[in-house]
């Protein structure tokens, strides 16, 4: 192998373009989500089991605590249905240059942040 | 050509079929239950329970809950073979990988059935 390339392994320099952020966000909210599962699905069984499961559960969702939590499994759940939107509309061939992915990561950014902020406050 | 043996679809252009179809299932639904809970405001048992037991949510659910175990086994799938390889674990990666896939699909396989009994078990 030729030893003089050039490398650099000075990580502080290197920076990710918002593409990348927005990509690995995606995979990240994925993973999240997947980890979640259990919480949405015992969440459901309390609400459905019985009227005194149901009381419970509306009285732990009174919690800043469970609200926070709450609010987390949503927040992730928001970026990677936007984050999956923007996905396939790229599918369909749209935005596929380098500006309109930028742009389009972007708006995945505003877009998610806005409606996390909008179910944070209805939740609270 | 490697024909991936834990892959969904036994190939890319299946899984990636896969992923999209069950991700417009889940988003519909996920906005549509959003909207309906947002909008329902002050939610009592005897409605959640009516509404979640019509047999047109069992439909819903029961579609969101094989969409979510497919969608996310063809996800997590692509995240275990970018990261679970011989760059990171060396000769243990087939190993590694596969323990990992295994327990991702038996969780999977948990949540599901967990999932339809709730739908179906009429607890
Ligand atoms: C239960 C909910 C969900 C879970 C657990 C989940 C999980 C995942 C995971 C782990 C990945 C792999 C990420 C990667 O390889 O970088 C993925 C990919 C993807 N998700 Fe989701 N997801 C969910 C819901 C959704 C929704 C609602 C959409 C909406 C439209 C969506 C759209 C996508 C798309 C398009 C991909 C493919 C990305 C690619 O090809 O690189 N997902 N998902």
């Amino acid at each position: 192998m030729n030893d003089k390339r050039p490398v650099n392994l000075d990580l502080s320099t290197i920076k990710f373009p918002v593409t990348a952020i927005a990509s690995i966000t995606h995979r990240v909210t994925g993973v999240a989500i997947f980890l979640a599962l259990p919480i949405l699905l015992w969440m459901l069984d309390r609400s459905l089991a019985s009227p005194e499961s149901f009381a419970d559960l509306k009285e732990l969702m009174t919690s800043p605590l469970v609200k926070l939590v709450v609010w987390a499994i949503l927040a992730v759940l928001l970026y990677h249905l936007v984050a999956g939107i923007r996905h396939l509309i790229m599918d369909t061939g749209v935005g596929e240059t380098l500006e309109g992915g930028r742009r389009g990561a972007k708006l995945v950014f505003i877009i998610s942040a806005v409606l996390i902020l909008l179910v944070g406050g209805w939740i609270w | 050509m490697v024909t991936p043996v834990t892959s969904l679809g036994r190939n890319g252009l299946y899984d990636w079929l896969i992923q999209r179809v069950s991700a417009v299932i889940i988003g519909v639904y996920l906005i549509g239950m959003l909207g309906y809970l947002m909008c329902t405001g002050d939610l009592d048992y005897g409605s959640w329970k009516a509404f979640m037991g019509s047999v047109c949510m069992q439909i819903a659910n029961t579609l969101l809950v094989i969409a979510v175990a497919a969608h996310t086994w063809v996800g997590l799938w692509g995240v275990t073979t970018d990261y679970l390889t011989s760059l990171t674990f060396g000769k243990a990666a087939t190993g590694v990988r596969l323990i990992a896939q295994v327990a991702i699909a038996l969780a999977l396989v948990v949540y599901l059935l967990w999932g339809l009994v709730l739908i179906w078990g009429g607890a």
